[in-house]
């Protein structure tokens, strides 16, 4: 494919592993512990996993699977009012394919819709006024989600949804904003974080500008990177690149698709439509200050939050899940005492186990780094790896 | 082909009903004259065969005919429900008879006789079922099976979608054939007979509700003359099946779990079509858990991969045959693939049905 078989062009891989593990021997860190870089968005995961790049770089990089799947950082009582939405009379649901399994307290939208519930997928919240349009006997909510990627077009659809004077037409907002999460990590005393790989399409709406404190105050580098897997690797290098020189800046690996500025348009919907909540509800994270968007009150007539009544009760994640630990880089997926055996991507518990895009469901689909790596280099003995299978046979047993 | 027992003795044939009205109706499945009128119509005059036409609760066979064929018989059932009903490259008609049979001709099986249940929500177009009709009687004739039984069936208005097909078949095994997918041994070379994914991609395009138009044809076929040329010069292939529902990973998994093997593949031996890459891309979609209709995964000693595969290379359904891979002991059970990128990633079952990412 043109303009995509480009950017996954193993040689120029090599060059470029090449010269990261030249730069990691530069780097003072990479010789007392592993320097963690975080890839915040859950793009990146799925990118590093398919394309198996962590078992490529040198051991002495940590790649830490950051907050950035909207999926997975739904709570759970969202989820429930969500359901509570879709089974109301004589209504139709619509969300995002993603988050028809995550689960809420009792069940998720795809059980919901199994009860019979009028849940359906949509591709882009302008299908979902379309079925508004189309069917005037029915309330059609629409489940908006993501970060600043999929924000402007929603505001869209609701500025749409005014000058058309659809009636029938409401969103259930849970948009939420990566930089108050970005911080709120970096704030947390068990933080172990050396630079950032900055997300990419939120980027494109947003431009750089907003992460310049990353860099200020606390002194690591981020580089806003593209999702095909040179982009990262190349990301990766510069980051690397800026700590071995002792900078921490704010670089735009990604430049063909993101402007510095950001999308202006974009923003101005989005600034129209929305305005930041006091505080949002993470799973895995807690509450963060800030991090979420509701629907002015110019819109009241298309916030379902508003129109209708949903339970909004506070659903506590499972005791078990480790999922921000994991979020942190502070545990990887499979030292959570759950990983495996409660959680699965069957049976999600934790967030994280939701979204291909999370951490733990990669891991648990795509396989343990390490383990591939030093499979690679036939470091591990066949007795080893029965050992690894039999303890995951007695996992699944658990 | 050796005539039935049951029509040794010459009766006058029977006249046939017509259904003269447009749009099923329940009375069509009340087992009384228009029932009866609609099976003669619809399916009986598309399907005509000595089995069929006497319309006896059950068909009847010789079992020395049948043991000419070999001595292990193969039955399979398969239901059809895909939607759309008529999507470019087949329908569900053409679906329901090449499933059966290549459910049939992957165990080494000679496919010869197939039954077709039809659950018909009220209201379908008479046309419409017609339509479907002749075209299983087309892929039946082309595949060289009968359709020998049935069963029609009318339910309420939204208690079906349109049409539901069951197919069951029977076939015999010739003799000395044992594929299973617990015969894989280290050293074993897999192979493909050619682009993967593509009905998966084509249904979901055909649906409408990703406003992606692709061009892309559903590869449904049946593959029985394929699996009788490889079978007739390696009667040593370990395992043959089709990679239908869940895709190639699926069933790598299942051969890796039941031989207690691994099995590493390549990406980029792996034959795509840039289409259906292109709509993956898009949807977030992994083209290895694609459904295929026309597609077999072959697994083959090492010393027979080069003639199996450039038999397969010369048959017209296996043209883009490829080596993707082979079956190793590192960690058993287990399917990896080495990436385009030169990393390696492992390659699970598909949890749940696969869902596009939203960003």
């Amino acid at each position: 494919m043109k303009y995509v078989d480009e950017f996954r062009d193993p040689e120029k891989a090599k060059m470029l592993l090449k010269e990261i593990n030249e730069l990691v021997e530069q780097i003072d860190i990479c010789k007392t512990r592993p320097l963690a870089i975080m890839e915040v968005c859950g793009g990146h995961t799925h990118s590093i996993f398919r394309y198996g790049l962590e078992g490529m770089l040198p051991k002495q990089i940590e790649l830490i699977h950051g907050p950035g799947c909207p999926v997975c950082v739904l709570p759970m009582g969202r989820v429930d009012d969500c359901i509570a939405l879709a089974e109301m009379p004589d209504t139709i649901f619509t969300t995002f394919g993603d988050a028809m399994r995550v689960p809420g307290s009792k069940k998720s939208l795809l059980q919901a819709k199994a009860d019979g519930a009028d849940v359906r997928m949509v591709y882009s919240p302008l299908d979902a006024l379309d079925l508004a349009r189309k069917n005037p006997d029915k309330e059609v909510v629409f489940f908006g989600l993501g970060f600043e990627t999929t924000m402007p077009s929603t505001a869209f659809t609701v500025l749409q949804a005014k000058e058309d004077g659809i009636k029938n037409f409401s969103l259930f907002c849970n948009h939420i904003t990566i930089i108050p999460t970005v911080k709120a990590i970096l704030d947390s005393p068990d933080m172990q974080i050396d630079g950032f790989l900055g997300p990419g399409h939120v980027s494109m709406v947003i431009g750089i500008e907003p992460y310049e404190f990353i860099a200020d105050h606390y002194n690591r580098p981020l580089v806003v990177a593209g999702f095909e897997p040179l982009d990262v690797l190349h990301s990766i290098w510069m980051v690397l690149k800026q700590i071995a020189e002792g900078r921490s800046e704010i670089e735009n690996q990604y430049s063909r698709i993101v402007p510095d500025e950001g999308n202006d348009e974009a923003l101005a919907a989005v600034a129209e439509v929305f305005e930041l909540r006091e505080f949002f509800e993470w799973r895995g994270l807690g509450s963060i200050d800030h991090s979420g968007v509701r629907m002015r009150k110019e819109f009241i007539d298309f916030d379902a939050e508003r129109k209708f009544v949903v339970p909004d009760i506070k659903i506590a994640d499972p005791k078990a899940c480790q999922c921000g630990e994991v979020l942190k880089g502070v545990i990887k997926p499979f030292a959570c005492k759950v990983f495996g055996k409660a959680c699965t991507p069957e049976t999600p518990l934790g967030a994280l186990m939701v979204s291909s895009e999370g951490a733990c469901a990669a891991y648990y689909q795509y396989g343990d780094p390490d383990r591939l790596r030093e499979l690679e280099k036939g470091e591990l003995e066949k007795g080893e790896l029965e050992k690894g299978e039999l303890e995951k046979g007695e996992l699944e047993k658990a | 082909m050796n005539k039935p027992a049951n029509i040794n003795v010459p009766k006058p044939p029977r006249k046939r009903g017509k259904v003269s009205i447009k749009k099923v109706s329940l009375a069509h499945g009340g087992g009384g004259k228009a029932m009866r009128d609609l099976i003669d119509d619809v399916f009986v005059s598309q399907f005509d065969n000595p089995y069929l036409s006497p319309l006896e609760d059950q068909a009847r066979f010789e079992l020395t005919d049948l043991a000419k064929h070999g001595d292990q018989l193969a039955f399979t059932t398969d239901s059809y429900v895909v939607d759309p009903l008529f999507f470019p490259g087949g329908d569900i008609g053409k679906l329901a008879i090449c499933g059966t049979v290549n459910d049939l001709a992957v165990g080494g099986a000679t496919p010869l006789y197939l039954t077709c249940s039809v659950i018909i929500e009220e209201g379908v177009e008479i046309e419409m079922l017609r339509t479907i009709a002749a075209s299983m009687a087309k892929e039946a004739a082309s595949a060289g099976v009968k359709i020998v039984t049935g069963d029609t069936k009318v339910v309420n208005k939204g208690c079906c979608d349109k049409i539901f097909i069951n197919t069951a078949g029977i076939g015999v095994i010739r003799t000395g054939y044992n594929l299973s997918s617990g015969n894989a041994v280290p050293g074993d070379v897999i192979l493909v007979n050619g682009l993967l994914g593509d009905h998966g991609a084509t249904i979901l395009a055909a649906r409408g509700d990703m406003a992606l138009d692709a061009p892309i044809e559903s590869d449904c076929a049946s593959l029985h003359g394929l699996i009788k040329t490889i079978l007739d010069i390696c009667p040593d292939i370990r395992f043959i099946r089709d990679a239908t529902r869940g895709g190639l990973a699926t069933v790598l998994n299942e051969i890796a779990q039941a031989s207690g093997v691994s099995i590493e593949i390549e990406e980029d031996k792996t034959p795509l079509r840039t289409e259906v890459k292109g709509f993956c891309e898009i949807l977030g979609l992994d083209p290895l858990y694609l459904a295929n209709e026309g597609k077999i995964v072959v697994v083959v000693p090492a010393e027979h991969a080069d003639e199996v595969l450039s038999a397969m290379q010369g048959h017209a359904l296996g043209t883009g045959a490829a080596a993707i891979g082979a079956v190793g002991d590192w960690d058993a059970g287990r399917v990896t693939m080495r990436t385009v990128f030169g990393g390696r990633r492992i390659v699970d079952m598909l949890v749940g049905e696969q869902l596009p990412r939203i960003c």
